[in-house]
């Protein structure tokens, strides 16, 4: 793997590969000092186009601990502002001598473009609708944390799929690793055509829940309600919305799943997302160890592993 | 022969709308033909080798964008008319989106004044509303008076109705043709590529079959309303092809064309988000390229026209969804369609010069026949010999070439404009 743009190049060994080298780093991550050397005297960039806090520190803490310098290009106090071309941008990074970039950038495809020009390995943070596939490799071990596997296991996504990058690369990796997957969205939300997708489709979220393993909701964004996609928010609530008396027809064994950062109250309720079976801290805490896993891929070795059973 | 020949090209197939005969050709110091002849003794006239090659018409491109006045490091009026020369073109219409917009009889003047020095020979197309903003009718009647006959919004259509019925009621008077860029915007805006199984895995916002339909449909029914003659631009879907169908079928005054690109490949090349593939209309499914085969095939589509939308590599560079759309087409525009229509030869050129030649109202000087007395503005086809594209080669000012790397057969080996061969051996000559 020279770089990481699609959960579709891992393919399930990939995927596999990935989650079981998380392991070792969710090992390390809960010792007293959470570093090793691996990456040691290697750089990594953050290129955020888009302001994805939480994905830029999670990629960063990842770097860190495993020894790899850091540095953030800030799109927004930089030249880019001015007119520079991704390109360019590119290019002037790769001079100062980095080994990785992790781009997010609100276009899709951005960063299968970088890879046709860098020589530097790029991981792609999420590119415009299209994919995040570090977040799918979190889901993914989130949920062979709590529930083993997901051979088998049915998942519902839920909300806002046309316009998610996480739902793309969920429905990949899930079905890669043997989930059934279905859709639960207004047909406004949902991409127009699923031809070739792996899934079923829903409209009644009722139904859906009382059969399901895991239920995934996306973030509802405020403007689809602008964009005559949606006539309300307050509808979409209605009918979408993990109200508490919705979570009663989940399994009790069924987990409740967000990439963040949730709109309480409106694609989940509070009280929802507080209860037990909602895993979003565990998705945050396995994004760290799951992203050393894939920068210790793209830019390790076997022998720079210090301490860390490869298991 | 009275007059002493100044060209002479011999041993070549004639293929024209009379049909096809072995012919060598004279041509006098007026650039007019002197003489079709089985044999013909060049005397002290140069000589163009047609040996094994088709001799036809020039061809005529309704559609293409030579960006200047305003953007004149993607395109100028001399490197697209050197490469449209390259292509077998003897004539192009230019769009009239320039910078200014050719909407007025001075922008007319500039680009007419610049086209005298290209080598072929240049047209332009006016715009039908100010500015093309679909608000104020442009003054069609003093572009007219200069010889423009054909006009466009292109690059958007006229989004209103009302507007669109009034603009051809007025060029019906003017004896002038409206073409129309068919895209309902209020459907297409945001959207970058097709709507379809590609736009929806790669993530990228879609623009539906419909937002081209909708326009034609229209359009039709604004035709039957006013009587205007009216042409369809680019057409790119098999509903915009069979509605063209059914009004040819019905009588109506309608024409249209279609772009090599539109039955050359789906959006299926998106894949690898290159924006090289990025045009407008854009690229569709195999169903949609089966139809404007057919489409072509059967006489429902007049003319191939090439949409040669330069741009330089810069812009095409940015993300998908800020690159600008288009793709550079003259060069490559006749070896597609001898590749890919599997048609005769003789439907080829029809589709390439002399129907599009009746379009722009030109015939008169282009698209033959080849016969004494008419403009020597032709192009010899070596259709046997095959070449691989190759961008940097290219004598348009932009490199923005979908088809890089692929094998075509059919090569223009020499043009002659007005009896002057501009393109020898498959050199420009100036
Ligand atoms: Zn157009």
């Amino acid at each position: 793997m020279s770089h990481l743009l699609s959960v579709a190049d891992l393919g399930a060994q990939g995927i596999e590969e990935i989650l079981r080298l998380t392991d070792s780093f969710v090992e390390v991550s809960e010792r007293a000092i959470p570093k090793v050397p691996a990456l040691r005297g290697k750089t990594v960039v953050s290129l955020f186009y888009e302001d994805s806090t939480r994905t830029r520190l999670s990629f960063e803490t990842a770097a860190k601990r495993l020894g790899a310098d850091t540095m953030t290009f800030s799109v927004g106090t930089s030249s880019v502002k001015k007119g520079e071309s991704v390109r360019d941008t590119v290019q002037t990074i790769e001079a100062m001598g980095v080994d990785a970039i992790v781009v997010r950038h609100a276009s899709a495809g951005v960063p299968w473009q970088i890879a046709r020009w860098a020589s530097s390995v790029i991981v792609n943070a999420g590119d415009g609708w299209h994919e995040h596939p570090t977040q799918a490799l979190l889901d993914c071990y989130t949920i062979r944390r709590r529930l083993g596997s997901l051979q088998g296991r049915r998942i519902a996504i839920v909300g806002d799929i046309k316009h998610s990058r996480v739902a793309r690369s969920d429905v990949l990796a899930f079905t890669m690793l043997g989930a059934e997957v279905v859709l639960v969205a207004p047909p406004t939300l949902l991409p127009p055509s699923l031809e070739g997708w792996p899934v079923t489709v829903e409209h009644d979220l009722d139904e859906t829940l009382s059969k399901v393993d895991v239920v995934y909701l996306l973030r509802m964004q405020l403007e689809r309600q602008r964009e005559a996609l949606l006539p309300s928010l307050r509808e979409y609530t209605a009918r979408y919305g993990l109200t508490p008396r919705r979570a009663e027809h989940l399994g009790a064994d069924a987990i409740v799943m967000h990439p963040g950062p949730m709109n309480r109250g409106v694609e989940i309720a509070a009280e929802v997302a507080d209860l037990p079976n909602a895993v979003m801290v565990d998705q945050v805490r396995n994004g760290v160890a799951v992203r050393m896993a894939v920068l210790f891929l793209l830019l390790g070795s076997g022998t720079q592993l210090e301490g860390v059973d490869r298991g | 022969m009275a007059e002493a020949a100044v060209l002479v090209v011999t041993g070549g197939r004639v293929v024209d709308r009379e049909g096809e005969r072995p012919a060598d050709i004279a041509v006098g110091a007026d650039g007019r033909i002197l003489a079709v002849d089985p044999s013909i003794e060049p005397g002290g006239a140069q000589v163009l080798d047609a040996t094994g090659c088709v001799v036809a018409p020039g061809l005529v491109d309704l559609h293409t964008h030579l960006r200047e006045p305003g953007r004149e490091e993607a395109e100028t009026v001399e490197s697209g008319s050197r490469a449209a020369a390259l292509g077998g073109f003897t004539a192009v219409v230019a769009m009239p989106n320039t910078e200014p917009t050719v909407d007025n009889a001075a922008v007319v003047s500039q680009v007419l004044d610049l086209g005298k020095r290209g080598l072929c020979e240049v047209f332009t197309a006016g715009a039908i509303t100010v500015g093309r903003e679909g608000e104020q009718l442009a003054p069609m009647g003093e572009m007219a008076a200069l010889g423009v006959r054909l006009f466009t919004d292109d690059g958007r259509g006229v989004q209103d109705e009302r507007l669109m019925r009034r603009a051809l009621e007025y060029a019906s008077g003017l004896d002038v043709t409206l073409a129309q860029h068919c895209e309902v915007e209020s459907l297409s805006r945001g959207g970058h590529m097709h709507e379809g199984a590609w736009s929806s895995r790669l993530g990228i916002p879609g623009i539906p079959a419909q937002a081209e339909e909708l326009m034609v449909s229209r359009d039709l029914a604004l035709v039957e309303l006013t009587g205007a003659r009216m042409h369809f631009q680019h057409l790119s879907t098999a509903g915009s092809v069979e509605l063209v169908r059914a009004a040819k079928a019905k009588g109506l005054p309608v024409t249209a064309e279609a772009c090599p690109h539109h039955f050359t490949l789906t959006h299926a090349a998106l894949a690898g988000y290159d924006p090289v593939f990025k045009v407008n209309p854009p690229l569709r499914t195999d169903g949609d390229v089966a139809a404007v085969k057919r489409g072509l095939g059967d006489g429902t589509i007049d003319a191939i026209a090439t949409d040669h939308a330069p741009h330089t590599q810069e812009t095409k560079e940015a993300p998908f969804d800020e690159a600008p759309c288009g793709m550079v087409g003259l060069e490559t525009a006749l070896a597609l369609a001898l590749t890919e229509l599997e048609l005769p030869i003789e439907r080829v050129l029809a589709l390439l010069s002399w129907q599009p030649a009746a379009i722009a109202g030109i015939a008169d000087s282009h698209g033959g026949p080849v016969a004494v007395g008419r403009p020597a503005n032709l192009c010899v086809i070596d259709t046997g010999a095959s070449w691989v594209v190759d961008p940097a080669r290219s004598a348009s000012r932009s490199r923005n070439n979908p088809y890089a790397g692929r094998t075509l057969t059919g090569k223009v080996r020499h043009t002659v404009l007005w009896g002057e061969p501009v393109v020898v051996e498959g050199e420009a000559q100036r």
